[in-house]
């Protein structure tokens, strides 16, 4: 017999109706399944009563495949076959993994995403984290007593277009409906509730294992809007283990130990760290292989001089998200801990102290997240919680625009514009008679194409024939809640269309997220030179085709020694179109014009002539008493 | 006659109740709908009903409304773990036949 559930007043589903939704925290070390049960949303539990599942995946030589706690051991004696933070190499190819030489794996570099070949054979990060999302969705499914209706998963607040759409694509190999993908911090904030708390600005401070998140999110009206995010892709728990471990090989002199011997001391350094969380002072007891016994007393206020300047590293990626929002620190009125490193009272200090008041830190930083989406995921299931009534935004985190004439870029949505979003802007031909255009979809914050990120590309035939700068054609950019974008183009006067989905080119790493925000401010100045000169360039190539194109018609008009004189002039401005300084560019052009005034002039009488050849008088006369 | 609850079943429901911060108790009844005719509704209270029949059990307040009540007279609500899935389950004297999966039932 099926096991009810008390629902709220007047939401008693029908039978066989329920609405079974869960938030799923796929993370790079854990995993874990969230739901809201009884109205109270609770973390999912293996039978071993144990809420986090090791994101740890082993294909195993007889065909099998374990995964989680079963999969640890082959870490050590399999590691080739047993594949660990599957979530690194998601949406990227072979370059955009980073220490791809420290890695066990056999990769096979294929287009758009990096594959792992493995005893059961070649596997892609999409079907790794689909055992593992399997796994959650059996546990899910056992302990809910039925099929699932859908999942909320949550992404990192960085995580690209190609990184969100393999998240989506293992989703569905694993047999699970995804309702939405949902950024990390945000989920974070929903967790505490701040969606029931006051008006005004919220923080989310996000320290996990390997990396640092930050958000700024505004609550108005009950609607959440996300106004910044930033970060820092190498920055977490495990450079607090490291500190530690120096800080044991410093204090008992330990030169060289051995690979043994420094994987014991690092596990021996992680525990005394949390150790700390609880106490005033934390002791490690220890015997090397070198027969050394290592006995030492790590105090808290040691660990925290020790590893300080980790914590001031973090408050760097939150002063520039505060910018980016606008914002001063005393403006955040609550700040969410999210992260297990976040448990160290150091950090929670710093953080405190930077915004002027206590963090929040009574739910588990672990299970935030997967609570966070789980309340989500029954919202959108169509089942409701107590008092609760909202919606929510995402930002995106990188500009997109697209390719102009002369590799510049045209931003048609800038970063963190709110998502969903769909901004259309005009272009038009640049040649006479043009009828077909080319899209260039490219995300990034640089002026140039070639230092953004491409992401797809399509082309738009079937424009009528018209002269240079006649034809409007409306590009629409849309992006979807969950961050997935597709790009439309229709030519205004005839209506011909074409369109792309991004299913982009896999890869970009957080690392180049950031760097790439970072060039974006460091370049501003080198940027803004360059698209001078492009522009300069553009105009030059245009004004030139324009007089070759009167030179080819009515030559006639001219002597010869006039011919070469404007032949001359436009070899100077070619000569100059080779240099860089576009003001130089931009004489040269306007040189051009000058000189073929007189030019200009007589094609514009001769055409005048030949408009009135063979008209009557008495028409001619009108429109000179008309004007 | 009278709607009860198991002292585990009581112990669930009062922890809930504190957890979600209001309510006055749960609502048991019934509706019509279901593969076998009627279903069964469990839900939190924020406002007893005039009408409302309001039964105790271990300290938690059960209101059943009186057109409920005969479908369900006498009948018992247990909390129980069956593997990883845990919830409520109906001990009702009057059913005659349910459907395979429990949720609804005949009288």
């Amino acid at each position: 017999m099926a096991l009810l559930q008390i629902s709220e007043p007047g939401e008693s589903t029908a039978p066989h109706q329920h609405r079974l939704a869960v938030g799923i925290d796929l993370g790079t070390t854990n995993s874990l399944v969230a739901t809201v049960r009884n109205s109270m949303p609770v973390v999912l539990n293996d039978l071993e009563g144990r809420a986090l599942l090791p994101s740890i995946v082993y294909y195993k030589p007889d065909g099998g495949v374990d995964v989680g706690y079963d999969a640890q051991p082959a870490q050590a004696s399999d590691p080739r076959n047993c594949i660990v933070s599957v979530k690194r190499f998601m949406g990227r190819g072979l370059r955009d993994v980073t220490h791809v030489e420290t890695m066990p794996y056999d990769f096979v570099d294929s287009e758009g995403m990096v594959r792992l070949r493995t005893v059961q054979g070649v596997r892609s990060p999409v079907e790794v984290s689909a055992e593992i999302l399997r796994v959650l969705r059996d546990r899910a499914e056992a302990s809910l007593g039925g099929e699932l209706t859908g999942a909320v998963i949550t992404v990192p607040a960085y995580f690209d277009d190609a990184q969100r759409q393999a998240t989506k694509d293992a989703a569905r190999l694993a047999g699970i409906n995804v309702f939405r993908l949902l950024n990390e911090p945000t989920a974070a904030a929903i967790a505490y509730g701040l969606d029931n708390a006051a008006e005004g600005v919220y923080a989310v401070y996000d320290l996990g294992g390997g990396t640092f998140d930050f958000s700024v999110l505004k609550l108005s009206r009950g609607v959440f809007e996300v106004l910044a995010t930033s970060g820092d892709a190498a920055l977490g728990g495990d450079d607090f283990d490291q500190r530690a471990y120096c800080w044991m090989l410093d204090t008992a002199n330990i030169r060289f130990p051995s690979a043994k011997d420094s994987r014991r001391m690092l596990l021996k350094a992680r525990e005394m760290k949390e150790h700390l969380t609880g106490h005033d002072e934390a002791r490690v007891v220890m015997t090397l292989s070198t027969e050394q016994v290592v006995d030492l007393t790590l105090s808290r206020d040691t660990f925290a001089d020790t590893t300080k300047h980790l914590v001031a590293k973090t408050l760097a990626p939150v002063r520039k998200a505060l910018r980016d929002a606008g914002l001063q620190p005393e403006d955040v009125k609550g700040v969410v801990m999210v992260g297990g490193a976040t448990r160290m009272p150091h950090v929670q200090r710093a953080v405190g102290e930077f915004f002027g008041q206590t963090p929040l830190t009574n739910l588990d930083p672990d299970k935030v997240v997967a609570i966070g989406a789980a309340i989500q995921a029954n919202a959108l299931a169509g089942n409701r919680m107590a008092d609760e009534d909202w919606l929510l935004l995402d930002v995106i985190p990188l500009s997109l625009g697209l390719e102009t004439m002369g590799g510049l870029v045209e931003k048609v949505i800038p970063r963190n514009s709110t998502i969903p979003i769909a901004r259309a802007q005009e272009f038009t031909t640049f040649k006479d008679g043009q009828t077909a255009m080319a899209f260039h979809v490219v995300q990034g914050e640089r002026e140039l194409v070639s230092d953004c990120r491409s992401l797809a590309r399509f082309e738009l035939r079937g424009i009528p024939p018209m002269v240079a700068g006649a034809a409007r054609i409306r590009v629409t950019f849309q992006v979807d809640a969950d961050g997935l974008l597709s790009v439309s183009a229709r030519e205004m006067t005839s209506g011909v269309e074409a369109q792309v989905q991004v299913k982009p080119s896999y890869g970009l790493s957080d690392d180049e997220i950031a760097n790439m925000l970072q060039s974006g401010f460091d370049f501003a100045n080198a940027d803004m030179q360059a698209r001078a000169l492009s522009e300069q360039r553009v105009e030059a190539q245009r004004g030139l085709e324009a007089v070759q194109a009167a030179l080819d018609v009515d030559s006639a008009l001219l002597n010869a020694e006039e011919r070469a004189a404007i032949e001359q002039t436009m070899q100077n401005v070619r000569a100059k179109m080779a240099g860089e300084d576009h003001r130089a560019i931009k004489e040269a052009v306007e040189q051009l014009n000058r000189d073929t005034t007189e030019f200009a002039a007589r094609r514009m009488d001769q055409s005048v002539r030949r408009a009135l050849a063979g008209q009557r008088v008495d028409t001619i006369t009108f429109s000179k008493s008309a004007t | 006659m009278a709607v009860t609850l198991t002292e585990k079943a009581a112990r669930h429901v009062s922890n809930y109740m504190t957890k979600r911060g209001k309510g006055v108790g749960i609502r048991f009844g019934v509706r019509t709908s279901g593969c076998s005719g009627m279903a069964y509704k469990l839900e939190f209270v924020d406002d007893v009903q005039a009408e409302d029949l309001v039964f105790e059990s271990f300290g938690v307040k059960v209101m059943v409304d009186p057109k409920s009540l005969p479908y369900i007279d006498g009948t018992e609500l247990d909390f129980v773990r069956e593997g990883l899935n845990e919830g409520f389950k109906f001990n009702n004297p009057n059913v005659k036949n349910e459907c395979g999966c429990g949720e609804s039932f005949n009288v």
